[in-house]
């Protein structure tokens, strides 16, 4: 993915991690700056689904060609869903980091804890 | 770009991954201007650099080239080298940046009662390596005269710039290595991209020569380890008289406690530098092979578990991650 995007309807985490919030249950990602950082992802472990993930604590690795790198929760909550394409495709979180490329879908247990997350502009500022 | 010994260092231009294979399939070209050259000049050149080299510098034709060490009296490796005879008297060793001004003092330290010169020709040259099937093809194509052979120097003049053409590499592939001004490097650069080189960064260097077998100073080479230990004893001349030959030839008469192996990683995911072996050992360089698709690296082992075929596990951030000791070179080019 050449271009950086950040779309608008994300939260942020500085970690470099987003949330797309829809009621009562988010999806999980690594940002456009993070997949960039690490190079191509060569290998990605999805968490089980029924974990429970902790807001700002990590909860799955990917691993690119030079490097490991935690994933870091943006919220907390229980793994409902996971995206186990990742696990053939991994280089779909360098190709389509919002889309294609999420992570894990999780029941929130607090909603509120999104409060602490970023919008867009205030994460973009944080990459300058 | 990351900066290193000084150098701001082009680690990446598109993709490890795109740069790896286009090295293996086509041609990459890599800007390694960071690296060091020594010149020796004088009628005791020679000599000079049988003391300090391992490896049998009497064997170096004019023109030619080899692959040495720089020891320390107890046989730690201060440096891993290239020397090239440029005439008969005169030598270009080119160091590893990070070791440059250490290996220049070294020389120097040692160069007395020698009728010897060494002179620091570091920022004389700027340095192009050109790998890959099709490198020779795009580098002739601009060449006033055929390519040095593999393992050979030579002056050619390129896209209409006199320089050093040497036919070595650190990628496993065919190819040559540019030294020149270092004025006249963009304008090659240029060249050898618009006919088809591909521009590679450091990174794609490091998986390539990973999965060629070559050592890297400061992770598979340092002053903890001696040559046999690294298994470059064929480097180290048997007749001695290099500095650190006693201490070889200690380790070569009571055999290695321990050696460098190349390994893959039967789990997947891949070991990192620094990651420790079960049993003993310690990873030096680890890395994903974009052309084999696994975990790969180089190991110290202790001797007993260092025979190919031989299974471990790699502690690898708390996972225990299984692993097989394979011949070199782990990719056959």
């Amino acid at each position: 993915m050449a271009e950086a995007s950040y779309p608008q309807d994300l939260l942020y985490h500085p970690e470099h991690d987003w949330a797309r919030i829809e009621g009562d249950v988010a999806t999980f990602g690594i940002t456009w700056h993070a997949q960039d950082a690490l190079g191509e992802v060569v290998f990605f472990d999805p968490p089980a689904a029924g974990a429970q993930v902790t807001q700002h604590e990590p909860y799955a690795e990917v691993e690119s060609v030079k490097a490991v790198s935690d994933v870091i929760a943006p919220l907390s909550g229980e793994v409902i869903e996971v995206n186990v394409a990742l696990g053939e495709e991994p280089e779909a979180i360098n190709e389509d980091p919002y889309g294609a490329g999420w992570i894990v879908k999780v029941r929130l247990s607090d909603p509120a804890q999104a409060q602490a997350l970023l919008a867009r502009d205030a994460y973009v500022a944080l990459l300058a | 770009m990351v900066p290193y010994a000084g150098w701001e260092m082009p680690v990446r231009y598109d993709g490890v991954i795109a740069e790896h294979l286009a090295v293996r399939a086509t041609a990459g070209a890599f800007d390694v201007s960071h690296m060091g050259q020594i010149e020796t000049t004088g009628p005791a050149a020679r000599d000079l650099l049988e003391r300090l080299c391992t490896n049998d510098v009497s064997r170096i034709a004019i023109g030619g080239a080899q692959y040495s060490l720089l020891l320390r009296e107890d046989g730690g490796v201060l440096d891993d080298l290239f020397s090239y005879r440029l005439a008969d008297q005169r030598y270009l060793t080119v160091t590893n940046a990070a070791n440059h001004e250490r290996d220049l003092a070294w020389f120097r330290d040692h160069a007395a009662g020698f009728d010897a010169q060494v002179i620091d020709r570091a920022a004389d040259y700027a340095m192009i390596a050109v790998q890959g099937p099709l490198a020779r093809e795009i580098v002739q194509a601009i060449a006033n005269s055929p390519l040095p052979e593999r393992m050979t120097i030579g002056e050619r003049t390129i896209d209409g710039v006199q320089m050093l053409v040497a036919g070595t590499g650190y990628t496993g592939e065919d190819g040559v290595e540019l030294l020149l001004d270092p004025a006249d490097a963009r304008a090659v650069w240029d060249e050898l991209l618009r006919r088809g080189a591909k521009p590679a960064g450091l990174a794609a260097r490091d998986t390539l020569r990973t999965e060629a077998c070559y050592h890297l100073y400061g992770n598979d080479l340092d002053t903890r380890r001696g040559p046999i230990e690294a298994g470059l004893g064929w480097c180290a001349r048997a007749g001695g008289g290099y500095i650190g030959a006693e201490a070889v030839a200690a380790v070569r008469a009571a055999g290695p406690a321990e050696l460098l192996v190349p390994f893959v990683i039967t789990d997947r995911g891949a070991a990192r530098a620094g990651d420790l072996v079960l049993g003993g050992g310690i990873v030096t360089s680890g890395t994903f092979s974009p052309t084999l698709e696994m975990g790969i690296g180089l190991a110290y082992l202790p001797a007993a578990m260092a025979v190919v075929g031989t299974e471990f596990e790699i502690d690898v951030r708390g996972k225990h991650r299984r692993a097989r000791v394979e011949k070199r070179p782990l990719l056959k080019v």
